[in-house]
């Protein structure tokens, strides 16, 4: 009993192994961060410039592929399906399928992560253009507005608070599994975790994964940043300031 | 005014004219001319539509809750603004402090006032009002027509009204609709509605077999005698808008044998005696010419 709490509160030979050796890692994280900052901070940035090309194009495969999915019901179940399904396929798996076609680099990644982002987008699409209170569209149409204008003066508006979460869920998703696509050579931080894990350099390792952690956390917070600013968010905070 | 039952077509009847709903057979003109022969959009823009629950945009501020209208037909920035301030003004919330909040900032009456003024803004000869004042305490619902009433005498625009409440019914329409099941079953002057129900359906409905309750739906104005020599200084007077209710209290409790109906700047009208209140009471002895109910067959409803 007694003994069971001393070897417990003093570590077993083990534990205090991991211990030492973790507060070493940790040291010679600090050090290879010190040192290679300028190369960390150049994957960072390769890493955010993949994964906000990979966003954008989805983009522009989600807005109209949500908004028809949005009008048209019959298509939600093989929409949401198939896409809910790609989701599903190991990333890795998914790379390699693409290399015959794609090659390697940064185009395969993109087609990679550009596929894996359209379910978060079409489905926040399609659940915020159908959120959309009926009554406040039928309104829109009695003062006149034509079908053009009561969607992006009303529809598109209220339903983007929505939108723009599924762009902050497909936007972090899409940082971590960028990290993936350095196994095909398309950069980023990726690479630190990939050599690291080969040279068996674990303060190379955690560094990546410190940037990555970083970078995820700043971009979420940046884009809930940008929530804030629609009508939507700006008349809610009205509404509690009274 | 349209008035009947819940789930009678009353909201039906107002979105057919404004399509947004289509009628299947039949033809519905607005100002002579008939609803088709302009594009839906324009069509609406041309209609005042105030909707029951307000119907204002959430995320959009008063001021461009009430300017949407005008901003649809392009008027240039600083004539809606103008217009704007000058709407908030006639529904009584003080440009200032309303302009800038969401429609969220706003208590329920104060959103009706403010979807009465969104229908108003580009002068609209037609006003379609789905039971504006429904969401709104009694004391509010009052004041409120009273705006409306005065906004009607200054622009004399057509106006639809819906309501369940027969006493708002009374005191704004100038013909009440009586629907029932989707048809028209009796459309008359309200005292007509009163006096003269075409069946039990429409009797019951405007309460019209409870004696007190029906000459508490017939204005003074509407049955008085004359005037004939002067009137004495003790007899009660009352404003022309009084009821006849009013009328018979005011008999009971000074005694004399007739009120004095008098105008605005207390000119004498008329006056009703007990004999007026009686034969209004007694609803077959009104003396009023019948008027056959009209059918609402389809063919035409003219606004
Ligand atoms: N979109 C719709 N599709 C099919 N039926 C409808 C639709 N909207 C309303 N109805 C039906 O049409 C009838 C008339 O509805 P309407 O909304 O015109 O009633 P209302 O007289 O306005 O009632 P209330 O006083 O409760 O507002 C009701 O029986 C209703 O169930
Ligand atoms: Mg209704």
């Amino acid at each position: 009993m007694l003994g069971g709490r001393q070897s417990r509160r003093l570590g077993s030979p083990a534990s205090r192994a991991a211990f030492e050796f973790g507060i070493g890692v940790s040291c010679l994280t600090l050090d290879y961060l010190s040192e290679h900052w300028p190369q960390v901070l150049q994957l960072t940035l390769d890493h955010l410039e993949l994964a906000s090309i990979a966003v954008g194009l989805a983009l522009l495969t989600a807005v109209p592929l949500g908004i028809l999915t949005s009008r048209f019901r019959t298509l939600t179940l093989p929409v949401l399906g198939l896409l809910g399904a790609l989701y599903t396929v190991p990333s890795l798996a998914f790379l390699a399928f693409l290399i015959p076609s794609q090659g390697l680099g940064r185009r395969p990644a993109i087609v990679m992560l550009a596929t894996y982002a359209q379910i978060f987008l079409v489905r926040n699409i399609v659940a915020g253009l159908r959120g959309v209170d009926a009554p406040t569209l039928e309104a829109a149409r009695g003062v006149g507005m034509t079908d053009w204008q009561v969607f992006y003066q009303v529809r598109w508006p209220l339903a983007l608070p929505v939108v723009l979460a599924g762009i902050r869920t497909a936007f972090v998703t899409t940082l971590s599994l960028a990290t993936v696509s350095a196994w095909i050579n398309a950069g980023g931080l990726g690479s630190l975790l990939f050599t690291g894990i080969s040279r068996d350099n674990p303060p190379q390792i955690l560094a990546g994964a410190i940037a990555i952690v970083a970078l995820t956390l700043l971009a979420a917070t940046a884009l809930r940043l940008v929530e804030r600013e629609t009508a939507v968010a700006r008349a809610a905070r009205a509404a509690r300031r009274g | 005014m349209l008035l009947g039952p819940s789930g009678c077509g009353k909201t039906t009847l107002l979105k057919l004219v404004n399509r947004l709903y289509e009628p299947t057979r039949g033809r519905i003109t607005v100002d002579g001319t008939d609803i088709h022969a302009l594009p839906a959009p324009a069509l609406r823009r041309r209609i005042g539509y105030v909707i029951q629950q307000s119907g204002l945009f959430p995320h959009m501020r008063i001021s461009e809750n009430i300017g949407i209208v005008p901003t649809l037909l392009k008027w240039d920035k600083a004539r809606i603004a103008t217009r704007v301030d000058e709407l908030l003004d006639l529904v009584g919330l003080p440009p200032a402090d309303y302009r800038r909040r969401y429609p969220a900032q706003l208590s329920g009456g104060e959103q009706q006032r403010v979807g009465l003024a969104r229908a108003l803004a580009a002068d609209p000869s037609t006003l379609l009002m789905d039971e504006p004042f429904g969401a709104v305490d009694a004391i509010t619902r009052t004041r409120l027509q009273d705006e409306l009433r005065q906004i009607h005498t200054r622009f004399r625009q057509t106006v639809l009204f819906v309501t369940h409440d027969i006493e708002e019914a009374v005191r704004l329409a100038d013909e009440i609709v009586v629907m029932r099941e989707g048809r028209v079953v009796q459309f008359a002057t309200p005292m007509r509605i009163v006096m003269e129900p075409v069946d039990s359906f429409v009797a019951n409905l405007v309460g019209a077999n409870d004696v007190l309750r029906r000459l508490s739906l017939v204005s003074v104005s509407e049955v008085l005698t004359p005037l004939a020599g002067p009137v004495g200084p003790v007899e009660p007077r009352l404003q022309r808008a009084a009821r006849l209710r009013d009328a018979l209290g005011a008999l009971l409790e000074s005694g004399a044998d007739r009120v004095v109906v008098i105008d605005d700047d207390a000119r004498p009208l008329g006056t009703v005696d007990l004999g007026v209140i009686q034969r209004a009471g007694t609803r077959s002895g009104a003396g009023w010419p019948a008027e056959p109910a009209v059918g609402f067959s389809g063919q035409q409803g003219s606004v």
